[in-house]
């Protein structure tokens, strides 16, 4: 397989839901990425980001308000021909997030899996199509006893498996996985972690794998994405964002995670970001993390930073790496205090 | 210093009950390794059910339900049977017998005595010799025969009417919800004007305008019941499109035809189900209401209604017209309602858990 | 200093299902001191939220049952206090904030009132007194324009503002014992964050002793004292934070541990989870509940129930791995190094 060839093509893209007349919630703001097949790509961001927007303008559930989503070198969203659409629908599959919504309590697990096979391969007998189930079922840690039983009869991460069984059924090139571990007890996030990671080396997936904090997600992407309000403030490979985060929004994200270890948590400086998540309806100027921002300067309500490649692979959208701002004026801290003892970090 | 522990802990805690086996039991051969057995792990042991069959067994819980649904089906079966278990018919009259108060051999005691309110048996002094079970009403027709015979034809506009609110209702709601946008917008406002409208004043228009039978009262009732069934289905079936589930089959490609019958009606049949059984009461009530008020079956057509107005002109003399289709209508509503509970309470996802 | 507040001693709770009545707390005890922190841990079923709910006396009446066991306050129990004395109790001495800040505010009432309402009732403060805490008690969370806020409705607040609020409500009368159900995890990290530091600010002022109900290992790790780790009812193993975190004796607390990513490990390095799912309350045998999902199981774990094994002053452990009888070469290296 060539492994540096890019699946997925997101660009520019926008989803605005209107409210009321004249205002729009803005989910999606314009945002850029790529996918290479094969890969990760791991997307972060705190509740009402638009991450999981961005995931159903992929797979379609939504269509986009503009921006473009090319996939294999085609727009997904373009005019397509029945087939042609079909197939694409196949080829993208999605996994949800809350395990006990996902799977139609009316139906049973055989049911369930087979759907994808009776509308993708119609030509499959009923004998095929069970053992093609059976199979599945034993791919993901499931026994094929379990076929004839009805959803809630099973435990949180086993209808996550039977959903992520269903994805497989249509053997898709492409999952997005909407926050598949949210919902799920401790001891089991870590099982389906495993089981996506064993699958993609199986199956040559790639994911898109969204995420609400950063802890997990680093055992599975190969790019992480940190996305706040709309838009995405930093993309880089896993081990830099952990080890050298750019953004004040990436660093704040990834200390506020509590860490299970008292001596560390103990030990270590931590930076809380004041105040909430302004509304997407009606975002602040400039850049759009300013107002939560402890190192925000002057220059921020004026100008809207833009996403730079600061490292090779290392795209940040913020003043601070930015030479030509930084040169102004009014680039200068509004906090001084909070900068110093930030900066240790 | 932390915390001591409480003595009790200690020394043998938590205390051994029966079901914990006993500990005269562990021997030191039992310390040995059992490996896990990882298919083990994800058995289920409990037998598999579907939610039809959890639903029914809850309901066959409930005694209320369950009475009514016998005595429901008591009901029915003497309202087909009832009209032919004597000669005569709900149109034949005999004036001779007209007036003749309810007398069952057997069953004096229970005022079956064919005794009228003076207390002179009736019977003897007109030397009738058969006995009328209900009494006879002014035209010497058998009450027996009329009231089972109302009661199938009140069964059956009631019956009708729901059948066609469900088909209206869930053909509407559903289409209304499904679209959305401005087709439901449309749909929606459409639905509002025909509820702003008192639907009494619908009813007897059309009653009037069309001739009074089975048939108008139907279409009139139709007209605007389906309403509440197209409300529930809407409000359903909105609720569900935003399900993972709905989501997952759409990402799976799934057609509309195949959303709506393999994952929404399934989903929504419970409600259907229930808002259809609190329906039939309902019209049966109304359908009495209507024929009280004169809009009814016209003579000698009976139905359970028909039966009561005629009952009530004269209570005071003859009780017994109307005590025995008040009593059918009271137990045909109360066992509805009772039964549509239970069907309420068995599919409530909220149970579960 | 340490002062017992509470303690709770062999607490059975049962709940009457359709399948019969199901034991879904079995016998747990802990202690808690005057201003210290006991974090309970446990995931989805464990019994931890139906703990706390015993403690303050919320269980639905009609299908749940206190069935054995003793919750002492200050050595008098609450078990057996009229319904009257209760309400007395539950708070102004004990309080509890629950998971959903939004279920816990009334959304037709001012938030001034609300916090208020309180205060009037258990300390009868005069009107002005009260709306004087009241506003102090919003302006020791954090909100800022607090005199205005005073006249909010709980919708004007964003998610992590109202669990402020609610801390402030639960807190204005101040209560000796503080019950935090899972208060961080409808909220989102950067909140999670804010509201931890906050009851750890608060704790110090108001001297608090706090019951933390929560999954997140982090989280205990970042508040604890003392850590209590449930499972299917039972505490299976309860300590000091570094006891529980540095020396942990029981294999699903060591297997919890194991399957928390580590941010500083590298990405490449596999998680390891704990097989199987939680067990179902509803069908437990008379065994260790953990046996069917130990990696260490021996014959005995399916039958029989491990006695608590006491390990220092604070520390306990219910299991058979620390029996003598059990085979050397059955125990795994983390466990029972520590004590020789």
């Amino acid at each position: 397989m060539k492994k540096n060839e890019e699946l997925l093509v997101v660009s520019d893209l926008k989803k605005h839901f209107p409210v009321g007349k004249k205002s729009s919630l803005k989910a999606v703001d314009g945002i850029s990425f790529t996918i290479k097949k094969g890969e990760t790509l791991g997307l972060v961001g705190e509740s009402g980001c638009g991450k999981s927007t961005v995931g159903r303008v992929i797979t379609q559930i939504y269509q986009p308000s503009s921006g473009e989503v090319l996939f294999n070198n085609d727009s997904v969203h373009g005019r397509i021909s029945g087939a042609a659409k079909k197939e694409k629908k196949r080829s993208m599959q999605m996994i949800f997030q809350d395990p006990y919504s996902s799977l139609n309590p009316r139906m049973t697990v055989m049911e369930i899996i087979s759907e994808g096979l009776i509308i993708h391969s119609p030509g499959l007998g009923r004998k095929e199509r069970e053992s093609k189930v059976n199979e599945l079922l034993e791919l993901v840690g499931l026994n094929k006893k379990h076929a004839q039983r009805f959803p809630h009869e099973f435990s949180g991460g086993q209808r996550q498996r039977i959903g992520i069984a269903r994805a497989l059924a249509v053997e898709p090139e492409f999952i997005v996985a909407d926050e598949p571990i949210a919902a799920l007890d401790v001891s089991i996030q870590a099982q389906i972690v495993n089981l996506l990671k064993k699958l993609q080396d199986e199956k040559e997936l790639t994911y898109l794998f969204i995420a609400h904090d950063l802890s997990m997600v680093k055992y599975i992407s190969d790019r992480i994405a940190v996305m706040y309000l709309g838009k995405i403030m930093e993309i880089t490979e896993s081990e830099t964002l952990y080890e050298k985060p750019l953004h004040p929004y990436t660093r704040a994200l990834l200390s506020a995670i509590p860490i299970p270890d008292p001596d560390m948590e103990r030990s270590r400086e931590q930076i809380i970001l004041t105040g909430d998540v302004p509304s997407p309806i009606d975002l602040p100027s400039g850049c759009r993390f300013r107002t939560r921002c402890p190192n925000v300067m002057g220059v921020c309500s004026e100008i809207e930073p833009q996403f730079l490649e600061v490292e090779s692979n290392h795209f940040v959208s913020c003043h601070l790496y930015d030479e030509q701002v930084m040169s102004r004026e009014d680039a200068v801290p509004l906090y001084d205090e909070k900068v110093s003892t930030y900066q240790t970090v | 210093m932390t915390s001591k522990l409480n003595e009790k802990q200690l020394v043998d805690s938590p205390p051994l009950t029966n079901a914990r086996g006993n500990h005269d039991e562990i021997t030191d051969d039992l310390f040995v390794a059992a490996p896990l057995n990882l298919a083990l792990q994800e058995e289920i042991s409990k037998p598999s059910v579907s939610f039809w069959q959890e639903a029914f067994h809850r309901l066959f819980r409930n005694k209320g339900a369950v009475i009514s649904l016998v005595v429901l089906l008591l009901l029915v079966i003497v309202a087909l049977v009832g009209p032919s278990m004597n000669e005569h018919t709900y149109r034949s009259q005999n004036i001779a017998h007209s007036n003749m108060p309810p007398k069952v051999s057997g069953l004096e005691w229970l005022g079956f005595d064919g005794k009228n309110s003076k207390g002179i048996d009736v019977y003897e002094t007109q030397a009738v010799e058969e006995n009328y079970w209900f009494g006879t009403d002014e035209f010497g027709r058998d009450i027996w025969t009329r009231v089972w015979k109302g009661t199938q034809i009140s069964l059956f506009i009631a019956l009708v009417a729901a059948a066609l609110d469900l088909v209206i209702g869930v053909v509407y709601g559903g289409i209304s919800s499904f679209y959305g946008g401005r087709v439901d917008n449309f749909m929606q406002r459409i639905i509002e004007v025909l509820v702003g409208i008192p639907n009494l004043i619908v009813i007897i228009l059309f009653i009037l305008i069309l001739e009074p039978g089975i048939r108008s009262i139907i279409l009139a009732m139709v007209i605007t019941g389906w309403v509440g069934m197209a409300r529930v289905v809407r409000g359903q079936v909105l609720q569900l499109k935003g399900q993972e589930f709905v989501l997952a089959s759409q990402t799976l490609g799934a057609s509309n035809a195949r959303l709506i019958w393999k994952h929404l009606m399934p989903n929504v049949m419970g409600p259907i189900i229930v808002t259809v059984m609190f329906t039939i009461p309902t019209a049966i009530f109304f359908e009495a209401f209507l024929s009280f008020i004169g809009l009814g079956l016209q003579a000698p057509l009976a139905s359970l209604g028909v039966l009561i107005e005629d009952g009530y002109k004269s209570m005071r003399f003859f009780s017994y017209k109307l005590i025995f289709p008040a009593f059918v209508i009271s137990a045909i509503m109360i066992c509805f309602n009772l039964l549509a509970d239970g069907l309420r309470d068995a599919m409530d996802p909220k149970m579960k858990r | 200093m340490t002062e017992e507040i509470l303690a709770v001693t062999d607490l059975h709770v049962s709940f009457k299902t359709q399948a019969g009545m199901v034991t879904a707390v079995r016998g747990v005890n802990f202690n808690l001191n005057k201003g210290e922190t006991l974090a309970i841990v446990g995931e989805s079923g464990s019994g931890k939220s139906v703990t706390a709910k015993a403690i303050m006396r919320l269980l639905p009446k009609h299908n749940a049952q206190i069935s054995q066991g003793g919750i002492l306050y200050e050595g008098q129990d609450l078990l057996n206090l009229s319904v009257n004395d209760m309400q007395k109790v539950r708070g102004s001495e004990i309080a509890m904030v629950f998971q959903d800040p939004m279920t816990s505010l009334n959304p037709t009432m001012r938030i001034g009132k609300q916090i208020m309402e309180g205060l009037l009732k258990h300390q009868k403060l005069s009107k002005t007194v009260a709306k004087e805490k009241a506003l102090q008690m919003l302006e020791l969370v954090g909100i800022p324009n607090a005199k205005e806020r005073l006249e909010a409705y709980p919708h004007q607040f964003s998610g992590g503002m109202r669990q402020r609020v609610v801390i402030a409500m639960a807190l204005a009368c101040n209560p000796h014992i503080l019950i935090a159900d899972e208060p961080t995890t409808a909220l989102d990290v950067t909140i999670q964050a804010q509201i931890l530091q906050l009851m750890k600010d608060l704790q110090e002022k108001m001297d608090t002793a706090i019951i933390l109900i929560t999954h997140d290992l982090g989280v205990v790790a970042n508040m604890a004292d003392h850590v209590a780790v449930m499972y299917a009812g039972e505490i299976v193993e309860q300590g000091t934070l570094d006891e529980i975190f540095y020396q942990p004796q029981h294999p699903y607390t060591l297997g919890l541990l194991r399957s928390m990513p580590n941010l500083s490990a590298s990405r490449s390095e596999p998680l390891i989870p704990i097989p199987g799912s939680p067990p179902d309350v509803m069908t437990l045998g008379t065994g260790c509940p953990f046996a069917a999902r130990c990696p260490h199981t021996m014959k005995v774990c399916h039958d029989f129930l491990p006695k608590y094994t006491h390990l220092s002053d604070s520390h306990t452990v219910m299991c058979w791995l620390q029996d003598e009888r059990t085979p050397s070469a059955q125990i795994p290296e983390e466990v029972g190094s520590v004590y020789e």
